[in-house]
Parts: C-alpha cells; structure tokens; sequence
C-alpha cells in the first residue's frame, strides 16, 4: 500500500471508530503494514490536521488515537443544540477520583479516610458516570469493592495513560506550599469573632 | 420581616468545606501557621467557633465534624498533660502526629484535584464523534454490576417476549407455587456453581410459569439465597449460590 493510500485508511478508521483505536488495533486491521508505518502515517495524518482552517485534530488518548474537534471551536460547537457538554466534576467528585486515579485499586474506605468524609453518594455518580468503576474485591475482612478508573476517565481528562497524570506532591512540598496559598474567599471567621 | 431589617440583615456567605479535614486546612492556611507545629488550643478554638457558626445558621452539621472536634479536644487534652516517666514511650509521639499526617495526605489529593479540574476544563472544549457503525462488540471495561430490580424486570420482559403467545384453549393447571419453584432453583444450583438467567427459564412454556419462576428468583435474592451479578453491560445474567449462608 502506497504511503498516501495508508494514510487515508487510517484516516477513515479514525473518523469511523468514534474510540480512540489503538495502534494494535490499527496493526490488526492493517494486516501485513508494519507498525512503524503506520505511526508514521498517524503521525503525517495529525500534521495534516494540524494546520490553520481546520476544525479537526488527532489525538492520542486512552492508549489510542481519536479524531476530536479543536478546542477553538467549542463555543460554536456549544451552541448547537445537539451536543451536550457533559456536567463539570463537583469539587467533592475531583477530590474522590484524585484519591482513584492515584492509589487505584482502592476501597472506599481507604477513600473516606483521606477525605474525611463519607464518600458513597459521590462514588456513585463516579460511577454512573463511568469514570470509576468497580475493579474487585479485595481479599480479607468483608472482601471490600475495590475501585479504579475507566478508559472513559482518561478520555474526559484527555490522558494517554495512567502515566501521564502528574506525580503526586510529597509531604514536604505539600508542607511548604501551605502557608501563603490558596485563596479561599471571604473568611469565615471574620464573622465568627 | 420589616423593611428595614430586610435592608440591614445580609446574607453570610461560607466557604463551603468538603470535610473537617478541609476546614482545618482552611484555617490553618488562614492563621499562617507551621503545620509541623500546629498551636492545637488556637485551632481548636477556630474549629469551635466555625461550629457555632455553622449551628447559628442553621446548617446541618455532617458527624464527621463533631468527630474531629473531639480529636482535636483529645489531642489538646493530652498536649496538657505532664510528660511523666513512666509512658515516656508513648509520649516520645507528638499527639499532633497523626492528625498532621492526615492533613498533608488531604491536601495532596486537593492538590491532584485542582490538576484535574485544569484538565478537565481544557479537554471539555473538545469533542469526539460517537460510533459511526454501531459496534457489535460489548465494551471492553465494564463494571461488574450487581443488578437492579428494573434491569431484571427488562430481562424478564425479554424472556416473555420470545416466548410464544397461546391464545385460545390452554388449562394451566395450577401446580406451581413459588416455594417449589425455589427449591427447584437451588437444586439446579446444587450441581453447579452459577446458571444463566435465561436458563432458569428454559423448562417454562406458559407465560404464568415464567411469572412464578421469576418470582421465585426475586424471592431467594430477597433471602440472599442467591445474588445475581452482571459482567458486563448488556451482557448475560447468571444466577449464584450465595455460598457465605447455611442452607438451612
């Protein structure tokens, strides 16, 4: 196959998939192509998108490529009707799904005692929303759920992989950060006294 | 309410606080003090004060408050006492310690979240087509589900709906109860460990039999004799022995 006749292959399984493929995936479908090639013509396919007048991009995603539309173009994209933009994360569920994505798999438990809070309610709608899902049961006492993250979760936070979330803060960095951060607005105490 | 009061009363707008823990963080960060060495009588009183507050608005407060105002009390009590000789093992910890811990933990997941909330606000601006061609495969993640009533009712609806509707002459004759029908389930589980949903059905040709069955079904899960579980969405149903329990 000739390298333009790939490149438009590939092009047509992207914009059909509607998930991000993989490049097993694409290997698999491309039988006989190299898996070199067809990174490469991936990678001519996204310099092809990538250029002024175009309203589309490759994106690398969930351990696949996607076809998406440029951020630029979200007000437009908005305000027809169709599509709807999914509900932001409550501050509650991004505190939740922080503690999932880092230390999955995790129980509740384990989430609740970071937090400090009781965690069922939001677990739920993690859930419901695929975000998190259940991943097993740990072994031992009362064989608690154990919970982890989706691919739905990667995409929502445009993420390669697990990898690519930032390492979590140590205690000292954490520490020093405390004192002069963080702007909380109108304090309470102020009324309090 | 007068016009004047209405003009003189404001609204007292609060931070709204994810937890107790998040609380003390705020007013730490507020009083800018060393959370290696928190002055845990300044705090705790901070702490108390937001309490009140938070009663004199009529706020509900969460349990997990008054929890950690009685370990802030207890720590503060313990911080009071003189080190005597014989506990000086125990006394080597700060009181401190493990609520500091805690705290630098939270705010390494609040921390986490903010990444999160910029992320999430930049990739919300992006857009991905759905399936073009509907995709006969299930997905590949999937949750194990435990089933509600309503996705077995659909189940059952599924099952009737294959089975061929008898109009005119048919006698049923009555034999059936619900009871047998759920000895019949748990023999037919005896031999294995899980059978499919659809298979309980199987033997069923009437619409009632179907009925019974699957009050039958409802029955034991009630008894927690068996639990249903899902694999994944959309996928088969099966039917398991609820080992933890004596068949009794």
């Amino acid at each position: 196959m000739e390298e333009h006749e790939l490149t438009a292959v590939v092009e047509s399984l992207l914009f059909v998939s509607g998930e991000p493929v993989s490049l097993e995936k694409l290997a698999e479908v491309l039988e006989g192509i190299e898996p070199d090639r067809i990174r490469e013509s991936l990678e001519r396919l996204r310099q092809i998108y990538d250029v002024p007048g175009r309203g589309l991009q490759i994106v690398e995603v969930a351990g696949g490529y996607e076809i998406a539309t440029r951020s630029d173009c979200a007000p437009w994209i908005k305000a027809l009707e169709k599509i709807k933009t999914a509900t932001r994360l409550s501050r509650s569920g991004l505190e939740t799904l922080a503690i999932i994505a880092y230390k999955q798999p995790v129980t509740r438990g384990e989430i609740e005692a970071i937090r400090g809070v009781d965690s069922a309610g939001v677990l739920k709608t993690l859930m419901e929303r695929r975000i998190a899902k259940m991943v097993g049961r740990r072994e031992g006492l009362g064989r608690p759920m154990l919970y982890g993250t989706t691919r739905e979760f990667l995409q929502y936070f445009g993420l390669k992989d697990l990898s690519e979330l930032p390492a979590l803060k140590d205690f000292r960095e954490v520490a020093e950060s405390l004192p002069e951060s963080e702007s909380i607005a109108e304090p309470a105490a102020d009324v309090a006294h | 309410m007068s016009m004047d009061e209405q003009q003189t009363s404001y609204a007292v707008k609060l931070p709204a606080f994810e937890g107790p823990l998040d609380l003390l963080l705020h007013l730490i960060k507020k009083t800018e003090i060393n959370i290696y060495d928190i002055p845990i009588s300044l705090i705790t009183g901070q702490y108390l004060e937001y309490l009140d507050l938070m009663k004199s608005l009529n706020l509900t407060i969460a349990g997990e408050f008054l929890v950690m105002a009685a370990t802030l009390i207890h720590i503060k009590s313990k911080m009071l006492l003189p080190i005597s000789e014989t506990d000086e093992l125990e006394d080597e910890t700060d009181p401190r310690a493990d609520l500091v811990m805690r705290l630098l933990e939270y705010q390494r997941f609040k921390d986490a979240a903010n990444g999160l909330e910029t992320r999430e606000q930049e990739w919300r601006e992006v857009f991905y087509r759905p399936p073009a061609v509907g995709s006969g495969e299930p997905p590949d993640e999937v949750n194990l589900v435990d089933l509600s009533l309503f996705d077995l009712l659909d189940a059952l609806r599924g099952i009737m709906q294959r089975a061929p509707e008898k109009r005119g002459l048919e006698i049923v004759v009555d034999e059936l109860s619900v009871q047998d029908r759920m000895g019949l389930i748990l023999d037919r589980l005896e031999g294995e460990e899980s059978l499919t949903f659809n298979s309980l059905f199987e033997r069923d040709t009437a619409r009632l039999a179907m009925v019974v069955t699957f009050l039958a079904l409802l029955e034991l899960i009630r008894l927690k004799r068996v639990h249903i579980i899902q694999t994944e969405l959309f996928g088969v149903i099966r039917v398991w022995k609820n080992m933890n329990l004596p068949l009794s």
